[in-house]
């Protein structure tokens, strides 16, 4: 069994490490690649970065068997990669690709992927979680035990769309995991400047759900959160929230000239970067010596950038979609790809 | 004080400002001459809008006057009615028309109908602002128009400003206006830094109070052989398009319409009368919208003024998608107008 394969299976605590350590940095310096490529204009429209938040993406995420569902936001790289979507038809969607996961039509914060249960990629702030819910009731009511995770920001909290799916999850028993990344910021408005009560999960509590929250830059918190909460929706069929305390290191978005943060606590929070923080760990539990994690890593580096290299090669020589096929999938047509469910 | 009925119009005292900064100018002056006057919104404080709607006011109005909000637009756009209610003149900005769905029931049957519904007993002096349009891949949930929508519900005004002076001077009129008056900027002309430059997006704006009547359409460039009837970001357009017809001997005329509620009809007819040929422009659906409206207009008038059959350059019916190409496939660029003028003279 190859390294990485045994990463997959997790077999090991070393495993598990390994893998959440490689998915970070995928993330990371794909999103990097990203914004290079933001600058040469190859890539358009509005972009957001999950820069410093890989740990809730690859915590969160990776926690979910294959049959789980996701609902995610605008800023949805992250989910996207560590759920599996090829990092081929992520690239070639920024691209405006025919071969992108959604057909070129979506873009950045339109990533959909059927087949992975990766139901977007959506731009409204807290458009996502009434269909989430939803997701919910369809699994509850065909006796599947999936859960359906989703992802939405402290802004989102502060949105009825949050609120009345929240009230209908735990009203109604369904197996919703709400995620919130509470990155203390919705654009340039600051926690403290969006909600009266800060403490976003006793909040959450109150309608009736069992809240946790995390410390989002530490990915082992976050797997382990994800992995017990998981347990807990499965085996009382009730809905859990998570708040996931994380920051971004990067603007909103690529536009964003990022005035309203003090210089000083960016740094600060970069000082709990998980990516080195779990390198370390590694080392501070045991598991390999400083100079193996050094080894190691540079070769995660050079991994994942030929990965990055090829996708971006694959994209950039993939078919547009023809300008006849625009008013494809205005509707559903008999011939279109759809996953049912059996 | 200028009334203007047309955007050259010019004074001694213009300058050159952005549209984003005339609209900004106007509404300064307003919170200046009426306290009354707030304007409230996601990020309009500090960050100055993300489209440059607010630069500035937060340092000149306090906190007090420019208000940051949660993003909860239900709330704050039912508050902003509230307060219109009580007598206030609150601005209160959606940050995309896209967005219109979260909150559309306090915008439709609340700040729409309250007027109508109390008997005219209770009036909501409030300004609707957002943003609007695409060409620049932002996708299908942040490029749309949708004035078609508003302009269908009634009870509030639609106004839409295609360049500096009007914007300063529909935005003056919508503020003094005691209906509810939804405005519209696309980004498309605001002037800002990191959109694709449009040169119409700078122009001359008349120092001091600056009103532009709310209703009236502009002709944007006088014509005889086709009248291009379109809003916003497409009057640019339309404008390349007939300088450069005109080089062939097509003389188009270009009408602004300014506001889809209420709508010029007068204008669209005085045009058409004129020059038997119609082309309508609109960066919003083609169907049940705008196009179909202004098309209507003349037929219900008389149909036997048009020499040929009208032409209507609109998204196709289909969400905007977010790949290059296919996303200037559906917006009406130039190359569409003129295809269409070309048809609507040949025919
Ligand atoms: C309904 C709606 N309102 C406003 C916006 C504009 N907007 C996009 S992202 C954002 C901030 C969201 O903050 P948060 O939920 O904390 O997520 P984060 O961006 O921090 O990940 C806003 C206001 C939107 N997309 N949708
Ligand atoms: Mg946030």
């Amino acid at each position: 069994m190859s390294a990485r394969d045994r990463e997959v299976e997790h077999d090991t605590h070393l495993d598990l490490l390994s893998w959440l350590l490689r998915q970070m940095i995928r993330i990371r310096r794909f999103e990097e690649k990203c914004a290079e490529l933001y600058s040469a204009t190859k890539i358009r429209g509005f972009l957001h970065l999950c820069i410093g938040e890989e740990a809730v993406a690859v915590g969160v995420v990776g926690a979910l068997d294959a049959h789980d569902a996701i609902v995610s936001t605008y800023r949805e790289h992250g989910h996207a990669l560590a759920r599996g979507v090829p990092m081929e038809s992520i690239m070639a969607e920024m691209f405006g690709r025919a071969t992108g996961c959604s057909g070129g039509r979506g873009g950045s914060m339109h990533l959909f992927d059927a087949s992975r249960r990766f139901y977007g990629g959506n731009a409204i702030v807290a458009g996502g979680l009434p269909v989430a819910v939803g997701l919910a009731l369809a699994d509850h009511l065909t006796g599947d035990k999936a859960v359906t995770a989703c992802l939405f920001g402290d802004g989102a909290f502060a949105e009825g769309e949050f609120h009345e799916s929240a009230n209908l999850a735990a009203l109604w028993h369904l197996p919703v995991l709400f995620c919130c990344e509470n990155n203390r910021y919705a654009m340039g408005t600051a926690l403290a400047r969006e909600h009266a009560e800060t403490d976003l999960t006793a909040r959450a509590a109150a309608y009736g759900m069992v809240a946790w929250s995390v410390d989002g830059m530490d990915v082992l918190a976050v797997r382990e959160a994800t992995d017990r909460a998981l347990a807990y929706v499965r085996s009382s069929g009730q809905p859990c929230f998570l708040e996931l305390r994380t920051y971004r290191f990067r603007s909103h978005s690529m536009y964003d000239p990022d005035r309203y943060r003090d210089k000083a606590e960016i740094e600060h929070w970069k000082q709990s970067d998980p990516i080195p923080a779990l390198a370390s760990r590694l080392v501070s539990e045991g598991l390999m010596t400083a100079a193996e994690v050094e080894e190691w890593l540079a070769e995660i580096e050079s991994e994942v950038a030929t990965e990055i290299d090829e996708a971006v090669a694959v994209a950039e020589a993939a078919p547009l979609e023809p300008v006849e096929d625009l008013t494809r999938f205005v509707t559903t047509a008999a011939g279109d790809p759809v996953r049912r469910t059996s | 004080m200028t009334i203007t009925d047309t955007p050259t119009a010019s004074t001694p005292t213009n300058r050159r400002l952005t549209t984003s900064k005339a609209m900004v100018e106007a509404i300064a002056q307003e919170m200046d001459r009426d306290p009354s006057v707030v304007y409230l919104g996601e990020d309009v404080g500090a960050y100055g809008g993300i489209f440059s709607s607010t630069t500035g006011l937060l340092d000149r109005f306090g906190p007090t006057r420019i208000i940051d909000t949660p993003i909860s637009e239900t709330a704050f756009i039912g508050l902003g009615i509230g307060a219109a209610v009580e007598g206030m003149r609150p601005i209160v900005e959606l940050m995309f028309a896209d967005f219109m769905g979260v909150c559309l029931d306090q915008i439709y049957n609340h700040m729409a109908k309250i007027h109508f519904e109390s008997g005219g007993n209770v009036a909501v002096p409030m300004v609707l602002t957002c943003a609007v349009g695409g060409g620049y891949s932002d996708g299908a949930q942040h490029s749309q128009c949708l004035w078609g929508t508003f302009a269908h519900l009634p009870g509030m005004k639609v106004v839409v400003p295609s360049n500096p002076a009007d914007a300063k001077g529909l935005m003056t009129a919508a503020i003094r206006d005691d209906s509810p008056v939804v405005y519209m900027f696309h980004k498309g002309v605001m002037g800002l830094p990191w959109m694709a430059k449009n040169a119409r997006s700078i122009g001359d704006v008349p120092d001091g109070e600056h009103v532009v009547p709310i209703g009236r359409a502009a002709v944007a460039r006088a014509g005889t052989d086709v009248t291009i009837v379109t809003v916003s970001l497409s009057v640019h357009h339309a404008l390349d398009v007939a300088e450069k017809l005109s080089g062939e001997g097509i003389d188009a005329e270009v009408i602004d319409l300014r506001s889809l509620v209420p709508l010029d009809r007068e204008a669209i007819l005085a045009s058409v009368a004129k020059t038997g040929r119609l082309v309508v422009v609109d960066e919003d659906y083609l169907s049940f919208g705008m196009s179909g409206e202004v098309v209507a207009t003349v037929v219900e008038h008389d149909p036997t003024v048009l020499k040929a059959p009208v032409q209507r350059v609109a998204v196709p019916d289909v969400p905007i998608p977010y790949a290059h190409v296919l996303e200037y496939a559906v917006l009406p660029r130039p190359e569409r107008i003129e295809a269409a003028v070309r048809r609507v003279v040949a025919g």
